[in-house]
């Protein structure tokens, strides 16, 4: 069990052992800051709550005198004016509910829409290493049920525990003025109460992160087999995954059991240890009053307060029950706040414009390597491309060609050496305007749950209907025009009724739509047939001419795309060239890019 | 630039069916929402039905605690009244101590009863949800492609994470609040009805007023959560697509436009769920307005029977009392009722998902098949996805055992779907695809997998290392049969060469690996399965060059005696075939071997002679 968590946590996050933190509190403070913008509302919203305490409190005095008053005496007439008072005050005190119950909720709603929204743009700047690592499931857990615990915690947790803490203090005040040895006896029961809520606050928060971590699990776990549902059916692997699933669900529910057994150590005992004070009160009461060191009224007085100290104290067993899931909450959401972005804008990197960049892209002595593996995809990659230029990228399956590619929009930074746009190191352009300026289009196309057009235009959102129509023409997708809806119809997550090669045609007309200084195209052509493909190079052939370009290549009908070809080997360039002379300079690359050795062996 | 207009709907697009969100149960009409209930209320039962004799023992439990904690009082009034006048006037303790050691015995009873209680629900809670999470999850296995291509990802995991959130809360809180402030209810009013029947029963004329609060309340707010678990279930949609797209996102520095558009969901969001607590909180508000109207009337009604001479003052103090005890749990049942709401809602939604017919359903009778030859047959075989667009017209084929088919033809023409009928991915709209003479339809989902599997273009990697993901070709296989499976597909070279080699983790959709290796894994873990029939979808589109050579030098041998169907815009895949289908419009124009076709000069031919230009 141990080892499977071990593995867990090192797949799911990068931190080392959250439970050991101090931090939990110190986490939950840091929300404040968010809170920051509703403080007039804040305000409001505890006047209303002091009010409603008041308005609650003053009604059953009235109703004392009321008895004691007009109807004892038998007047009437004397009853109906203190009825009325009663009554207005009672609409008040509904209406001081009502009020602040309706605020309260909206206050919390807001800060909690407030939280998702810093956390998501936060998401949004972290670089793909992160979101390699974490698991989507994790990270909604994250943005959902962890936000929710936290609003919880401000809208209803908060305020219970601070006017039980009030009450508490002022009843045990009020017991102090009446008898002071009986309310030492009181007192001494807060000691073991203070000792279990402190075995409490140990035992319990690690059990609740234990529990929320693993209920992320089960969302991944969920989110994964309904991603991969194509992949599960063409096996017939649904049986095997819902063992799987069961297995997280399973051990859910036994943290889950976990956390509720050690919430039962303590929450009882609360209970228990009240009603035993209040009991030992009584037998000493009892035995003060009987030497007549105390008159019965004082007693019964005592006792009575004390009775109304039962509920604040069983019920701060809740409350701190629902303080810590909020601190491990706050917890999980700041692992992810406390995460820096890798990638980031260097202090004093400059803006570039579009119409400034000439496109010339140098790679200098370029190294890449994994952060858990020493050893260099990339070890040393010099090449250059000159504006204008398209080159092609060719090597074999593995030898980095993917990673290479993702360096210039800086999807990922070097280890070791640098890429220079115009001779500036893109390191020191701005990251959003870099981006504006250098394009990339994967192979596999990430098309999203939303129409056409919204996909077309991801990176140029201001795209109009003809830079829209130029687009599709080049990358030969006419036929989303016969989809039910042209443009406006919704295409799903997975590009669903849309074949390999429709989904491909769109990530390239998306990445044409752009119009960037350099263009960076992951075998954009892969999934097409023959015919489309020549049909798409031929246009794709005039968008690139003033247009420079770095294109990974796994086929020779691609490379007709590029002016000159550079051969990834072994993590360096090994032959840089046009596709004729390589073929006769390099066996390596006949070796990749060759399809005539086979045929001649067929 | 052109300003875009940004309603939701413009951003989303317009879907081929309105309920394309929804299961079908959760249509917006009074009826389906009413069948939706009772489906919901049923769902509840099932949940609860195995556990009946836990809860009747939780219930137990509770009525002790109540009781016991009713005894305080009681035991307080004892000692006063009847202790300090022993000990006062015959210092007798005896009766102190009695009460003294009843104390003790309460507060045992209390602290065994609550910790008893916690344990015993959180396993019952706990293990409901369990079993109602494993339900959901088996169901959304069995839902056909068609439906999760509906539904999308996101959905399935916003009903397995969000709503079973809401359930969660539900079960862990307040059940026994519920529980005691009804038994509460019960006991004062009966001890009310006891004390003064008549000005019991002006006390409950407010009753009615309650009720009709309540009934307020669960309506409305019934709609308002609905609402609230689509808005969350949009915004986890929302947020599961842009999270696993963050590489396309950040580079298209969609940033700024994705921030905007899921601010939207998420302010809709704020304001949906907001919704429901401020309905919430006029309840709340009604609640205590009412309790307070109940003392009003008492005092002015109960005054006057007391100046009448018809009751006691004793007995209107009394009453007050109770009416202060009657209404503060209620009071605190109210904000439960928020969470009772959502629950509610989530389980609707989930019974939704429960009821969902299965387009591709179970034979009841199975038949099997003693030893399969791998023949296919497509019998007057029609099929559209909508209704306006016949992808298969009416296809008949016969794809002898052991043959390797090759489909070829434009974008459309209806290969992928013949991949996915032979998968029963979809069944035929008419016609019957069978598997050595018996209709897919008859036969086991397990009978057909082990039969029939197809490698789709997708090359999905799950969550795990490289060998599991191999394995789940055959799940408890050695690491020997492994490492051979990625020997024969040639992808053991690559692995070798990561730093864990096959225990290398691939991370998120297997982000680790290039497209090419992920296809390769994949490629592994099809042969590893060993099926009598195998269906290759655009399968090697993104293999480099000798990689392909690899593949397809493996191919030939794993091809030998099985039957093939393969779909590959690259005619090098397609030359390994015994067999070229040229298909237009759902049609087959041209069938015959490679050679023979090359040689009739037709489609195939024309497409051979520019792929074999393409080739320098």
């Amino acid at each position: 069990m141990r080892a499977k968590t071990k593995r867990k946590s090192t797949g799911t996050s990068d931190s080392d052992d959250p439970s050991t933190e101090p931090t939990a509190l110190t986490n939950l403070w840091r929300i404040k800051k968010y809170l920051r913008p509703y403080r007039v509302r804040l305000g409001i919203l505890w006047t209303l709550v002091l009010l409603n305490i008041i308005s609650g409190l003053a009604i059953p005095p009235l109703v004392g005198r009321a008895i004691d008053g007009p109807i004892d005496d038998g007047d009437f007439s004397r009853l109906w004016p203190l009825v009325a008072v009663i009554g207005c005050l009672g609409a008040a005190d509904a209406l001081i509910n009502l009020v602040r119950r309706y605020f309260q909720t909206t206050t919390a709603m807001a800060i909690e829409a407030d939280l998702r929204a810093a956390l998501y743009e936060h998401l949004q700047k972290l670089h793909t290493g992160f979101h390699d690592r974490w698991q989507t499931g994790q990270l909604l857990s994250r943005v959902t049920t962890d936000l929710g615990m936290i609003r919880r915690f401000f809208a209803g947790g908060l305020v219970f525990a601070i006017t039980s803490i009030g009450m508490i203090t002022i009843i045990l005040a009020q017991l102090l003025w009446i008898e002071w040895r009986l309310a030492l006896i009181a007192i001494a029961s807060a000691i073991p109460l203070f000792l279990i809520g402190r075995a409490f606050f140990r035992d319990f928060l690690p059990a609740a992160r234990a529990e929320q971590d693993q209920s992320g699990e089960v969302s991944s776990a969920a989110e994964e087999s309904a991603l991969g549902i194509r992949a599960i059916k063409a096996l017939g692997r649904g049986p095997l995954m819902a063992s799987r699933f069961d297995v997280e669900a399973k051990e859910l529910r036994e943290r889950g059991i976990r956390k509720s057994v050690i919430a039962s150590r303590s929450w009882s005992a609360f209970g228990a240890i009240a009603s035993a004070a209040l009991g030992a009160v009584l037998v000493f009461g009892a035995i003060l009053v009987a030497n007549g060191q105390m008159t019965i009224g004082n007693l019964t007085a005592f006792i009575m307060l004390q009775l109304a100290l039962l509920w604040p104290i069983e019920a701060s067993g809740w409350v701190m029950a629902h303080g810590n899931e909020a601190m491990t909450a706050a917890d999980r959401v700041y692992e992810v706040f406390d995460t820096e972005p890798a990638i980031q804008d260097r202090p004093g990197a400059r803006a570039v414009e579009r119409s400034d960049v000439n496109g010339e892209l140098v790679f200098e002595n370029v190294r890449f390597a994994f952060d858990d593996d020493p050893r260099e995809i990339l070890a040393g990659v010099d090449l250059t491309v000159r504006p204008g230029e398209t080159v092609a990228i060719a090597g074999k399956t593995g030898s980095g060609k993917s990673t290479l590619v993702s360096l210039p929009s800086r999807l990922n930074d070097p280890t070791g050496g640098r890429i220079t746009l115009d001779g500036t190191d893109i390191r020191d352009l701005q990251l959003a305007s870099l981006r504006h300026v250098v394009t990339t289009a994967f192979e596999e196309a990430t098309l999203f749950s939303m129409s056409v057009r919204e996909n077309l235009a991801l990176g140029r959102p201001g795209a109009d209907e003809h830079d829209l129509e130029e687009a599709v023409r080049v990358a030969q997708a006419e036929f989303v025009y016969d989809l039910p809806y042209g443009l406006d119809t919704r295409i799903g997550e997975q590009g669903l009724s849309l074949s390999g090669g429709q989904r491909q045609r769109l990530a390239l007309a998306r990445a044409v739509v752009v119009k960037p200084a350099v263009l960076v195209l992951d075998d954009p052509l892969s999934a097409l047939d023959v015919h489309t493909e020549e049909l798409v190079e031929r246009a794709l052939a005039q968008v690139l001419q003033g247009t420079t370009a770095l294109i990974v290549v796994h086929r020779p009908s691609t490379v007709a795309l590029a002016d000159r070809v550079a051969l990834l080997h072994e993590g360096r360039i090994a032959a840089v060239g046009r596709h004729s002379e390589l073929m006769e300079s390099s066996p390596a690359y006949v070796d990749v890019l060759s399809a005539e050795s086979e045929e001649v062996a067929a | 630039m052109v300003v875009q207009n940004d309603k939701h709907a413009s951003w989303r697009g317009r879907s081929e069916s309105a309920e394309a969100d929804r299961t079908s149960a959760e249509l917006e009409d009074e009826e389906s929402i009413r069948q939706l209930r009772t489906a919901s209320r049923k769902l509840l039962g099932s949940m609860m039905r195995p556990h009946k004799r836990s809860i009747w023992f939780l219930v137990g439990i509770l009525t002790v605690q109540v009781l016991g904690s009713m005894s305080t009082p009681i035991l307080v009034m004892f000692g006063i009244d009847h202790g300090i006048p022993a000990i006062a006037d015959h210092g007798d303790y005896s009766v102190m101590i009695g009460v003294g050691i009843a104390f003790a015995a309460a507060s045992i009873i209390e602290y065994v009863c609550v910790r008893l209680y916690i344990v015993q629900s959180s396993k019952v809670g706990n293990t409901m949800l369990y079993e109602l999470r494993k339900r959901i999850f088996w169901k959304f296995q069995r839902l056909s492609v068609a439906f999760h291509e509906r539904f999308t990802s996101g959905r399935v995991t916003a009903r397995q994470s969000a709503d079973m959130e809401s359930i969660r809360e539900l079960t862990e809180n307040g059940v026994d609040d519920l529980v005691m402030a009804a038994m509460n209810v019960v006991t004062i009013t009966v001890v009310m009805l006891v004390i003064d029947p008549l000005l019991a029963a002006v006390t409950l004329l407010t009753f009615p007023l309650m009720l009709m609060l309540g009934r307020w309340f669960s309506k409305v707010s019934a709609i308002a959560y609905r609402k609230a678990r689509e808005t969350v279930a949009v915004l986890i949609v929302y947020f599961v697509e842009s999270m696993g797209g963050v590489r396309a996102v950040q580079a298209y520095r969609r940033e700024d436009r994705d921030r905007e558009l899921f601010s939207g969901l998420n302010t809709d969001n704020r304001f949906a769920q907001a919704k429901g607590h401020q309905q919430n909180a006029f309840m709340s508000g009604g609640m205590r307005g009412i309790g307070h109207l109940a003392t009003v009337v008492l005092l002015l009604f109960g005054g006057w029977q007391v100046m009448q001479g018809n009751t006691e003052v004793g007995v209107l103090a009394a009453f007050l009392l109770y009416m202060k005890r009657f209404f503060d749990p209620l009071n605190e049942l109210v904000q439960f009722y928020n969470v009772l709401q959502s629950a509610t809602s989530a389980l609707e939604k989930l019974s939704g998902v429960l009821d969902e017919e299965i387009d591709v359903p179970e034979p009841e009778a199975p038949q099997k098949i003693a030893s399969p030859r791998g023949e296919i047959r497509f019998d007057g075989v029609g099929f559209h996805y909508r209704e306006d667009q016949q992808v298969l017209p009416n296809l008949n084929l016969r794809i002898p055992g052991g043959q390797t088919v090759a489909l070829v033809g434009a974008t459309g023409a209806g290969k992928t779907t013949i991949a996915k009928l032979v998968s029963r991915f979809y069944d035929p709209r008419e016609g019957s695809v069978s598997l050595d003479g018996v209709d897919l339809r008859d036969l086991s989902e397990a009978d057909l997998r082990a039969n029939v599997v197809m490698i789709t273009q997708e090359n999905f990697l799950f969550n795990g290392t490289i060998a599991e993901n191999i394995e789940l070709g055959m799940p408890g296989v050695s690491r020997e049969r492994i490492v051979e499976a990625a020997k024969v597909v040639g992808a053991h070279e690559f692995i070798e060469a990561l730093p864990d080699g096959y225990d290398t983790h691939v991370r998120k959709r297997g982000g680790r690996l290039s497209a090419g290796q992920r296809q390769l894994v994949v490629f592994a873990r099809a042969f590893l399965a060993d099926p009598r029939v195998l269906i290759l979808d655009e399968a090697t589109s993104s293999l480099d060059i000798p990689s392909e050579r690899l593949v397809q030098r493996a191919l030939r041998t794993i091809l030998a005696d099985r039957t093939a169907i393969i779909i590959a815009h690259r005619l090098s895949t397609v030359e390994i075939a015994d067999r070229v289908l040229v298909l237009s419009q759902g049609v087959i124009e041209e069938d015959g071997t490679p050679d023979s076709l090359i040689e009739s000069g037709g489609e195939y031919a024309t497409l051979h002679r520019q792929w074999a230009d393409s080739l320098v």
